[in-house]
C-alpha cells in the first residue's frame, strides 16, 4: 500500500512513527512532502531556541531516520494539487505521485488579524524556526517590544522575547483577560502579576487599530486612542487551518476553516485522511499536540489493522477501521516563562449543583480553584496557577471518576501536616492513564514492574515509554512502581548505582568495620565494575567523614566530584571561583585588603556571597595554588565552598553592637564555624546563629539556626533555603553553650551517618519515620543509646581537622594536578575568555 | 604508523583519571584507565556546553562502557566509541593512544587504530 503524507510537522512525523512501530517492513510504502527546509521538529518548545537550543537539538528525528525506515522525504517542496480521480499529488517543484491513502497533515499558519500596516518592517509572526530567525538577527537593534495575543501561544513569545533580550516588551489582549480558554478572571490577575514582576507589561482589552510608523514599526495605536513606542512586534493571537489544498480538490471545510473528518479522520473522500491542526472534528479545531498524536495513532493503527486483517475484497478507504478518534481532553499543563499554568476538566463550570474551592495567595502568587459536583462526589475540573504539583492527581481524579475524600480541599491545600496525601496514585482504577502523552494506563506500568521486571524508571520508560513525553508523570510512574515492589515483598532501598548494591548508610557501616581507606579498596570489597560518577563522590564523602584524610591523598582524588578534585568551584568557562573562610561573616580590615590585592593580582570578580564570604571567581586551575599561598599566608584557610560539607554559620551582629542583642552570636558563630570546619557530609551544610529573636542571621532557613533567649538558647535544625524553602524545627529550647555543641554533634553525626547521597537535612527529615519526635529522641533523650558514641565520632574528627588547601600546596605531587594542559603547564587555556562588565570581569556566555 | 605525537610519560596522567594534552591549537583529554589497563584519549571539549573540561571528569562504567562524565552537567560519553550516554548531545571524537616504555604517544587521525594496544605489555 502506498501511503502520501502531506505535511512534515510534529502530526505529521508522529504518523510517520506511528506506522513504523506498528507494521512489518515493506508493507507500506511512504512518500512525504514537507514544505520547510528542515525535517519534522518540536514546535511546542521553540521557545528554547532562543534558550540556547539548536535546530538539531529541536528535530523529532535526524534525516536518516527517514532513510533507514525507507520513508522518501521531498523537503521544501509544497504539494501543489491533489487529482482525487487519478489519486494523484503534484508537487511545486514538478514531482506527481500516486497514492492509495493520502494523509493530510498540513498543520496551521498564525492568525493575523487585518490591522492596517501589519505588512511593517519588525512585524513578525512566531511559527517556524524560520520566523525565529528573522526575529533573531532583527531583536538586534530593538528595545520595545510587543506581542499581539495574550493566550498560550502569545505568552509563549513573550517569552521568546526576553530571551531575545527584549524585556522591555507589552503583551495586548483583546479579551478582558489572560489565556480566556484555560483560566478565570481571579487565575489570569494572579499570572498577570507574576509576569509584571518579570518585567512585562501586560494590557488586556485592548484593541489594536493600527501599526505606526513608515517603513518600520513606530509604535501601535489602539482603539481607545491610546498609544505606546514599540520596534519589533510579535502576532501571536491564534492559529488557522492549513485547509486550501483540500478546498482546492473540493473536500469539505468549515466555513471558519478546517478539513471536515468523522471520528476514522476520513475526509469526505474515504481515501483521504487530515490529522491535526487541519482537522475540523466535531465542529473543533483541535491546537494542542496530544490530540493530533491521537489522531495520527487512530489513522495508523487503522491502516495497520486493515492490510493484516487481509481485507482484499473490502474496497480500500470504505472500511475506516476499528479506532476512532473520540474527542479529546484539552486539560494542560504548562511552565509560562517559569510560572506553571494547568487547567483540566471543566475549568469555568459554576451551576447551582456544583461547588468551587478557591485558593489564592497573592503573595506567593498561587492560585487554585476545584469544581466539584454538587454531592461532594466527583472532581469536575479546575484551575492552577503558580504552583502546579497536584495537576496529575487532580487530572486522574476527574477523568476517572474517582469519589473525592471528605475533605476535597485537602487536594489543593496539600497535606499540612507531613506529607499525607490521602490514597494517591494508589487510589486509582486500574485503567487510569498516568502517561496522557503516551497513553499508559495504571494497570499498564504495574505489569510492567511485576511480570517484566522493570524496577527502575529507565526500565520503565523503556518498556512502557511512560514518561518520555512531557515527564510530568514520572513521580506518579515512581510511586507505582515503588508500591507494587513493595506488595510483593520486595525489600525497597535506593542502591547507590550500578556499582555498588548497598544504600549508602550501609556502605558507611561497612567501610567504617573493614577499615577501608581508599575508593578503589571499597569497589574491590563492596562493589564490582569501575565505579562511576554516581558512586564515586559518596564513597569519596564516607572516607572523608570516617577518616578525615586529605581528599586528594592515596589515590582518592580521582574519585572526587568535580569541584572537590581541584578544591574549588568550577564556573561557566572552565576557570575555578575561590572561598576563603570566613568564620561568623567577621574579618579585620587587614584581611580584607589581603583579598583585595589577590584579587587584583590575579585578575578576579570579587562577590560578597549569600553566606556573609567573599568569593573570588575566574581563576585559572594553575593559578589556584598561588592564590592560595598568599591568602593562607595571610592566615586564611579554606572555606570549603567546593565540598559536600560545612560551609558557613552565618551570624548577626549580636549583643556585642546591638542594642537588641541578648548574647554574642558572633563569638558563637565562629565557635560553631570552626568547630565544624572541614566536615565532610552528605550534602552542604549550613548554619546561622542570632543574637535575638528578630532572627536577623536568618537562622531558621538553615540545617542548624541558634537563636538567643533570656536563658541561653534556642536550636532549630533541618531548615532549608533553595527551590523548597522550609523552616527549621525546634529541637530544644534554652540551652547552654555546652549542651547545644553536645546536641549538634549529636544530629550532625547521625545525618551524616544515615543519610541518602545529596540529601538535604530537611529532605532527610521529611523522609524519615517518625519525623521530628523520632529525631528529638534520639539526639536528647538517647533513645537508641548511641549519643556518646556519637559525641565520640563528632570530636575525632574535630580533632584531626587540617585546612586541606595548605596541605595541597605543601605536596609536590598534588599540586602538579593544578595545571590546565599536563605537557605545557606554565599554558592557561587559551577558549577561556571573559568580558569587561562594571569595572570587573565576566565570563563569556556559554553558546 | 605516521601521525603519532608524544603527549606525557605515564606518571603524569593520575590512575583513573585524566589530563588535557595541548598539541598545536587542539586540546586533547588522555584517561589512565588503571582498573582497566586501558588508556584513552578524546576530544577535551564537552559539546554540551563547549566546555574544555573532560579531562577533569570523572571516568567509570556503565554496563562494562568506559565512559566518562563532564564535571559541568555530568553530561556522560563512551570513552570507546564517543557516543553520548545521557541525552542526546552529540558523540565526542575519540582518538588512538599508543605506550612505548613510559612514554605516551596519541594520534589524532581517525583511521588511527584503537583499543587494540596491548598497553601492559608495552609497559612491560
Amino acid at each position: 500500500m502506498k501511503i502520501v503524507v502531506i505535511g512534515n510537522g510534529m502530526v505529521g512525523y508522529k504518523f510517520c512513527e506511528k506506522l513504523v512501530a506498528k507494521s512489518q517492513p515493506q508493507q507500506f510504502e511512504v512518500v512525504v512532502f514537507g514544505e520547510e527546509i528542515r525535517p519534522a521538529y518540536d514546535r511546542v518548545h521553540l521557545s528554547e531556541f532562543f534558550g540556547g537550543k539548536s535546530a538539531e537539538d529541536l528535530s523529532m528525528s535526524p534525516m536518516d531516520w527517514y532513510e533507514n525506515n525507507q520513508i522518501k522525504l521531498h523537503l521544501s517542496d509544497p504539494v501543489q494539487s491533489i487529482d482525487r480521480t487519478a489519486k494523484t499529488v503534484h508537487s511545486y517543484h514538478g514531482i506527481t505521485e500516486s497514492y492509495d491513502i493520502l494523509v493530510l497533515a498540513t498543520g496551521s499558519s498564525a492568525f493575523v488579524p487585518p490591522i492596517p500596516g501589519v505588512d511593517k518592517e519588525g512585524v513578525f509572526i512566531y511559527r517556524t524556526i524560520e520566523d525565529l530567525e528573522m526575529m533573531q538577527s532583527y531583536s538586534k537593534k530593538a528595545k520595545k517590544g510587543a506581542v499581539i495575543g495574550g493566550g498560550l501561544l502569545g505568552l509563549e513569545a513573550a517569552k521568546a522575547m526576553i530571551d531575545l533580550g527584549i524585556t522591555d516588551t507589552a503583551v495586548i489582549e483583546f479579551a478582558p483577560r489572560l489565556m480566556p480558554r484555560q483560566i478565570d478572571e481571579a487565575a489570569s490577575g494572579i499570572l498577570a502579576n507574576k509576569l509584571e514582576q518579570l518585567g512585562l507589561k501586560i494590557h488586556t482589552s485592548k484593541n489594536t487599530s493600527e501599526i505606526l510608523g513608515d517603513d518600520c514599526i513606530k509604535g501601535m495605536q489602539f482603539s481607545d486612542d491610546t498609544k505606546i513606542e514599540v520596534d519589533m512586534l510579535v502576532i501571536s493571537a491564534g492559529i488557522k487551518p492549513r485547509d486550501e489544498l483540500a478546498k482546492l480538490c473540493g473536500l469539505e471545510v468549515g466555513h471558519r476553516g478546517g478539513i471536515v473528518v468523522n471520528d476514522k479522520m476520513q475526509t469526505a473522500d474515504s481515501f483521504i485522511y487530515a490529522i491535526g491542526e487541519c482537522a475540523l472534528h466535531q465542529g473543533m479545531i483541535y491546537g494542542l499536540v496530544a490530540p493530533g498524536y491521537e489522531m495520527a495513532d487512530v489513522v495508523a493503527s487503522n491502516l495497520v489493522s486493515y492490510i493484516n486483517d487481509d481485507l482484499s475484497n473490502t474496497p480500500l478507504g470504505v472500511r475506516g477501521g476499528e479506532k476512532a478518534f473520540l474527542g479529546f481532553d484539552m486539560s494542560t499543563k504548562l511552565k509560562l516563562i517559569g510560572i506553571d499554568v494547568a487547567s483540566f476538566g471543566d475549568p469555568f463550570i459554576n451551576t447551582n449543583d456544583t461547588r468551587t474551592v478557591v485558593f489564592e495567595d497573592t503573595m506567593k502568587g498561587i492560585y487554585k480553584r476545584i469544581n466539584i459536583s454538587g454531592d461532594g462526589k466527583y472532581l469536575l475540573g479546575g484551575i492552577l496557577v503558580g504552583d502546579a504539583s497536584a495537576y496529575n492527581m487532580l487530572l486522574q481524579t476527574s477523568k476517572n471518576k474517582v469519589i473525592l475524600p471528605p475533605n476535597p480541599e485537602d487536594m489543593i491545600l496539600g497535606g499540612r501536616a507531613g506529607e499525607a496525601e490521602g490514597n494517591g496514585v494508589l487510589g486509582l482504577p486500574d485503567d487510569a492513564i498516568i502517561c496522557s502523552c503516551e497513553s499508559v494506563t495504571k494497570v499498564g506500568i504495574c505489569k510492567a514492574v511485576s511480570e517484566d521486571g522493570c524496577e527502575t524508571i529507565d526500565a520503565l520508560k523503556k518498556c512502557t515509554k511512560a514518561g518520555t513525553g512531557c515527564g510530568g508523570c514520572v513521580p506518579m510512574v515512581k510511586d507505582l512502581m515503588v508500591h507494587t515492589m513493595k506488595s510483593e515483598g520486595k525489600y525497597i532501598r535506593n542502591v547507590l548505582c550500578e556499582h555498588f548494591a548497598y544504600s549508602r548508610q550501609e556502605l558507611y557501616d561497612l567501610v567504617k568495620i573493614n577499615k577501608l581507606k581508599t575508593y578503589d579498596e571499597v569497589l574491590d570489597t563492596f562493589g564490582n565494575g569501575d565505579g562511576c560518577e554516581l558512586c564515586k563522590p559518596p564513597v569519596a564523602s564516607i572516607l572523608a567523614s570516617l577518616w578525615n584524610d586529605n581528599i586528594l591523598a592515596k589515590g582518592n582524588s580521582t574519585a572526587q566530584d568535580s569541584n572537590d578534585r581541584f578544591l574549588a568551584n568550577i564556573q561557566k568557562g572552565g576557570s575555578y571561583s575561590v572561598v576563603p573562610r570566613i568564620p561568623g561573616g567577621e574579618i579585620t580590615p587587614d584581611k580584607l585588603i589581603v583579598i583585595g590585592s589577590v584579587a587584583k593580582k590575579y585578575s578576579l570578580y570579587t562577590k560578597i556571597t549569600g553566606g556573609q564570604r567573599i568569593d573570588l571567581f575566574g581563576a585559572h586551575l594553575s593559578d589556584l595554588p598561588k592564590i592560595w599561598e598568599e591568602l593562607i599566608a595571610a592566615g586564611f584557610e579554606s572555606g570549603h565552598a567546593y565540598g559536600k560539607s560545612l560551609r558557613t554559620v552565618k551570624s548577626c551582629v549580636g549583643s556585642t553592637w546591638c542594642r537588641f542583642g541578648l548574647h554574642d552570636s558572633v563569638s558563637f558563630a565562629i565557635q560553631i564555624e570552626e568547630r565544624y570546619r572541614g566536615l565532610r557530609s552528605p550534602h552542604k551544610l549550613k548554619g546561622g546563629v542570632s543574637g535575638c529573636i528578630r532572627e536577623c542571621a536568618e537562622a531558621q532557613s538553615k540545617d542548624f539556626g541558634v537563636i538567643a533567649t533570656e536563658k541561653g538558647w534556642n536550636l532549630y535544625i533541618c531548615g532549608n533555603g533553595g527551590s523548597k524553602p522550609q523552616h527549621a524545627q525546634l529541637l530544644a529550647t534554652d540551652l547552654d553553650s555546652e549542651t547545644l555543641i553536645k546536641y549538634l554533634d549529636r544530629f550532625l553525626m547521625f545525618y551524616i551517618k544515615t543519610a541518602d547521597p545529596l540529601t538535604r537535612t530537611a529532605t532527610w527529615l521529611n523522609k524519615m519515620e517518625g519525623g521530628m519526635s523520632y529525631l528529638r529522641n534520639v539526639v536528647v533523650n538517647d533513645s537508641l543509646g548511641i549519643a556518646a558514641e556519637l559525641e565520640v565520632e563528632m570530636q575525632t574528627l574535630v580533632d584531626s581537622y587540617k585546612c586541606e588547601w595548605k596541605e595541597a600546596i605543601e605536596n609536590p605531587a598534588i599540586r602538579k594536578q593544578f595545571s590546565h594542559f599536563i605537557n605545557a603547564p606554565e599554558e592557561k587555556d587559551p577558549t577561556m575568555k571573559f568580558e569587561a562588565m562594571r569595572e570587573q570581569k565576566k565570563v563569556k556566555d556559554w553558546s | 604508523m605516521e601521525n603519532w605525537f608524544y603527549a606525557c610519560k605515564i606518571e603524569d596522567v593520575p590512575a583513573n583519571g585524566g589530563v588535557c594534552v595541548k598539541y598545536k591549537e587542539e586540546q586533547i583529554a588522555l584517561f589512565n584507565f588503571s582498573r582497566r589497563g586501558e588508556w584513552y584519549a578524546t576530544q577535551n571539549e564537552c559539546p554540551h556546553r563547549q566546555q574544555m573540561a573532560l579531562s577533569r571528569g570523572m571516568i567509570g562504567s556503565q554496563n562494562d562502557e568506559p565512559k566518562v562524565a563532564c564535571p559541568f552537567h555530568k553530561k556522560t560519553f563512551s570513552l570507546a566509541t564517543g557516543e553520548c550516554l545521557s541525552g542526546d548531545e552529540c558523540a565526542i571524537k575519540t582518538y588512538a593512544v599508543k605506550i612505548e616504555g613510559d612514554k605516551i604517544y596519541i594520534n589524532l587521525h581517525p583511521s588511527a587504530p584503537k583499543g587494540e594496544l596491548e598497553t601492559h605489555e608495552l609497559i612491560a
